[in-house]
């Protein structure tokens, strides 16, 4: 009797444990194709460099050009 | 502890518990109608990002389903209609419920800004907010008319699918948003003259109850004829055009004619031919809103090949 209870609660555990995978995995391959659809509609790569919140001095040319 | 308690906390929802909190049937209406507000936008969307946003506004939906079920628990846990749901019936727990519903609207809001715009998450965030927190938990129970500003939150996905696409609000998102929100009580009502209730057991006042069913008819009709300007409004806007205002000129004809019908009659008659009008009714209604999205998605294709439009 326990056993046979214990072993329907892991049934529907599993099936809650395989929707969560799917989930995440949906959830993994909307990341990865939204970072692929707007790197490729910024054409030029140089662009994405400015994605990194950083100061690159190197991506302004004229600022390099004198020195 | 009695056998009942016992079962009540080893049962362990399954994910179709899970789902049936997210109300699938309205999030497939608030899917279609933002798609065609993302679609008859004049700035054209990337497909993907497009698949994005209606997910993420879907989700979104679902999620203010999720919370709207776990406020409401009480009270469809006294309805016969609503028993069966997986709160009050014990599948999944409100703390649950309420979990979900947040996680889900902080994953839709955010996914969506980073996708699109600020202004389309905003939107979205404005939507989950409007239906959980003003409709569900404050008017619902409040007043009689719960229907029509409840109807708001319906009526906000095509102009988050505008907004998806343009980044902003215009005079078309805005009627697309009207259409739906002055649709919304006389399609309602019509359901609510036919359908027996248990409203009143659960404390929330329906206009059929706390005014009676002739203010209900009433009602109908003069929401009906303040709905038809809007709809064919939308005809002479910049996604409108000879076809939408031929479909929206026949369609506002064929329900202003059953709002009449319905205003006419008394509940004698009703009950005579089993409301064979207000089902009539309740029936062109949904036509009514189907087919003039239709429309409108039917001129934007028209505009691809240079014919839709005036």
């Amino acid at each position: 009797m326990a056993l046979q209870v214990e072993h329907e609660i892991h049934a529907r555990r599993k099936g809650r444990n395989f929707g969560v995978f799917a989930l995440l995995i949906g959830f993994i391959a909307i990341v990865f194709g939204l970072t692929v659809v707007k790197v490729l509609q910024l054409g030029e790569a140089g662009e994405f460099e400015r994605f990194d919140h950083v100061a690159r001095p190197q991506i302004v040319p004229e600022e390099g050009a004198g020195e | 502890m009695s056998d009942i308690s016992a079962t009540e906390q080893t049962y362990e929802a399954g994910m179709g518990d899970y789902f049936a909190l997210l109300k699938p049937r309205v999030m497939s209406l608030v899917v279609f109608t933002a798609l065609v507000g993302l679609l008859v936008a004049p700035m054209p969307v990337h497909p993907f990002i497009g698949f994005v946003a209606i997910l993420c506004i879907a989700v979104g939906a679902g999620a203010s389903g999720a919370l709207n079920r776990w406020w409401d628990a009480d009270i469809d846990a006294r309805m016969k209609r609503t028993a069966g749901r997986p709160i009050p019936s014990g599948r999944v727990q409100p703390g649950e419920a309420l979990g979900i519903g947040l996680a889900l609207s902080g994953f839709a809001i955010i996914l969506l800004a980073l996708a699109t715009n600020f202004l389309a998450a905003f939107l979205l965030a404005f939507t989950i907010f409007f239906y959980a927190v003003i409709y569900s938990m404050w008017l619902k129970r409040a007043t009689p008319q719960n229907i029509v500003i409840g109807g708001a939150a319906g009526a906000f996905p095509p102009m988050i699918g505008w907004a998806v696409a343009t980044g902003g609000v215009s005079i078309e998102s805005v009627l697309m948003f009207a259409l739906i929100f002055m649709w919304t009580p006389p399609h309602f009502w019509a359901l609510a003259l036919f359908v027996k209730s248990d409203y009143g057991n659960a404390g929330i006042p329906m206009l059929t109850e706390t005014h009676g069913r002739k203010a209900t008819r009433n009602h109908i009709l003069i929401y009906t004829l303040l709905l038809v300007p809007v709809a064919i409004g939308l005809g002479f806007t910049s996604i409108g055009g000879p076809v939408y205002t031929a479909v929206a000129v026949a369609m506002n004809a064929w329900f202003l004619k059953g709002a009449y019908d319905i205003w006419r009659r008394d509940d004698a008659a009703s009950e005579a031919d089993k409301h064979k009008v207000e089902i009539g009714v309740f029936k062109v209604s949904l036509y009514y809103l189907f087919a003039h999205f239709v429309a409108l998605l039917v001129e934007a294709v028209l505009r691809l090949y240079g014919l839709g439009g005036w």
